[in-house]
């Protein structure tokens, strides 16, 4: 099993949504962050005081799927995410050691 | 027979209308007097409760947009409990300090308890309107000018000091200004018997110098805000303060136009000469920051409109209309530059500007009063033989810059010693400052025990 940890724009969730959905994935687990890679921030100026913000919105998208289909999804998420431009986000991805449904006890890709 | 008796009726009506003329007459005169009484007292009612509309929830949203969300309900609450304060203040004994007859400097004690303050007018301020209205209009300027001051140390002032300060405040600062430039006898009161005549038609002086002036002080001796210039300290929510701005605006057509005490000519071209100053000032200050920042900004727009009211107030009932424009665009632009690169270079944290806008535009206003009011807009004084005296530099009485410069510098003086004595007072009775720890949680929940967002709740 793969974890699979996407950081993305805010503006593209809906899309990645629908393009996961498209190829049978359904659970997954979403999260507003700030954070920022080389994509600089921007500036805002109030009276005057100038302050860099350089911790941006984005949306972190978790999910762990069977092995066989990481690459798929990967594709598919990566492909929905992106704009071309620096702040299209990253892709991580981990080994899983173990799944398990609370609510019956299923274990492995099973409890997916 | 028949025919004589018509004429001995018509001759016996005309006697009975003869002898009943002086009656008609002053029942006539009666009728006027109490139709202009209505419409007078009709507007400075409505004119009081647009100034206290001014400070509740006026400048609280303008104020508690512009600090950090911990500390939103710390700041409303600085200016809504003087809404409170400052009114069992002035029942008590603040109105006669303000307006009692007393010396040039402070009001007696003759309307202790508002003794002899009845429905009757005072005819010495106010002909055509019950002295109470007269009473309670004046007390809602008395509530705004130390809720101004509010904004210099917003975000660590304890709640304890706030409300002793306040006190000695209006009482120290405060009453003796407002007796000095409108209270009968006042040294500068220009229209009953001052011997340094101040045009100060809304509070210029006594409102916005006091208070801008103070605040300096305050923040200077409160000292900055802890981690001022190294962590953020972005306005939390700039919607509350635009509609905070938008209210005082509104209001401000109470405060100005109000102060011509009466339904009249000379409110409406009090309420026009606002209203064109505010809109300079705003595009004033808008203009400056577009071309030095390369944006401009919803804060700036409005902090300019503000500048603008602040700067027209003295002048308001003074002005036409095109000088009115001009002194807008010049307190624009003037406050911007305190603002946005003065306090800078200066590095106070005067949190809110309160000096910046007040303070500044509030000196800026009184003395450009001296350059253009003129009897065209305001007759109340006359010489001898009837004729109305030039007023400013533009009716050829340029001595009255000096005068406005008097004025401005006595506010200065006394906003400077008297916050200064009372500070130090509050310091060994009350403490001022929170504690750090209390700084870092935010007022609203280590002052008030409560938080303005429960967004979970």
């Amino acid at each position: 099993m793969k974890k699979i940890e996407a950081i993305i724009q805010p503006f593209k969730l809906e899309e990645v949504k629908e393009a996961l959905k498209a190829i049978g994935i359904d659970g997954m687990t979403v999260t507003e962050v700030r954070g920022h890679g080389r994509q600089k921030g921007h500036k805002e100026i109030y009276r005057g005081q100038e302050y860099t913000v350089d911790l941006l919105p984005k949306v972190k998208v978790e999910m762990v799927v069977p092995e066989s289909r990481s690459e798929e999804v990967v594709k598919a998420l990566s492909a929905a995410a992106r704009t071309g431009k620096i702040g299209d986000g990253k892709i991580f991805i981990y080994d899983v050691a173990e799944a398990i449904r609370i609510r019956n006890d299923d274990r492995g890709e099973a409890a997916l | 027979m028949s025919k004589l008796l018509p004429f001995v009726a018509a001759l016996a009506g005309s006697c009975a209308a003869q002898t009943a003329a002086p009656d008609k007459l002053a029942a006539l005169e009666a009728a006027v007097a109490s139709a202009q009484s209505s419409g007078d007292n009709a507007w400075m009612l409505t004119s009081a409760a647009l100034v206290l509309l001014m400070t509740g929830p006026g400048l609280a949203l303008f104020y508690g947009g512009l600090v950090r969300k911990k500390n939103v309900l710390g700041t409303m609450m600085q200016s809504f409990v003087l809404m409170a304060l400052v009114t069992v203040i002035w029942g008590v004994f603040g109105y006669s300090l303000a307006f009692g007859e007393g010396s040039p400097l402070v009001g007696d004690m003759r309307y202790l308890m508002l003794n002899g303050v009845g429905m009757a007018p005072n005819t010495d301020y106010a002909a055509t309107i019950p002295h109470q209205t007269f009473m309670v209009f004046q007390l809602m300027f008395a509530i705004i000018t130390p809720a101004l001051i509010t904004g210099a140390f917003a975000e660590r002032m304890k709640f304890s000091g706030l409300l002793l300060f306040m006190t000695l405040w209006v009482i120290l600062v405060y009453f003796p200004m407002a007796h000095m430039v409108w209270g009968k006898g006042g040294l500068l009161n220009a229209f009953l018997g001052g011997s340094i005549p101040c045009f100060d038609f809304a509070g210029g002086t006594v409102v916005h110098i006091t208070s801008g002036v103070s605040a300096l002080v305050c923040a200077l001796y409160l000292g900055k805000r802890k981690g001022y210039g190294s962590e953020p300290m972005k306005p939390h929510n700039l919607v509350l303060s635009f509609i905070g701005a938008c209210l005082l605006w509104i209001g401000w057509f109470g405060f100005n136009a109000g102060s011509a005490l009466g339904s009249s000519g000379l409110a409406a071209s009090a309420f026009v000469a606002t209203h064109f100053g505010a809109a300079a000032a705003a595009l004033g200050w808008l203009a400056a920051e577009w071309m030095h920042n390369g944006k401009p900004s919803v804060l700036g727009g409005i902090s300019g409109s503000v500048a603008g009211l602040v700067a027209i107030t003295p002048a308001s009932g003074f002005v036409k209309p095109m000088p009115a424009l001009l002194i807008g665009l010049l307190a624009g632009l003037v406050c911007y530059f305190m603002v946005a690169v003065l306090k800078q270079k200066l590095g106070y944290d005067d949190s809110l500007d309160a000096f910046g806008v007040h303070g500044a535009g509030g000196t800026l206003g009184a003395i450009l009063t001296g350059v253009f009011a003129t009897n065209e807009i305001n007759n109340a004084l006359k010489d001898s033989a009837g004729k109305p005296l030039p007023l400013g530099l533009v009716d050829g009485n340029g001595g009255q810059i000096i005068n406005q410069i008097i004025g401005s510098a006595i506010a200065w003086v006394l906003a400077i010693v008297g916050t200064l004595i009372i500070l130090k007072i509050c310091d060994l009775v009350t403490g001022l400052r929170v504690d750090s720890e209390q700084e870092t949680l935010g007022l609203d929940l280590t002052m008030h025990g409560e938080e303005a967002y429960n967004l979970e709740a």
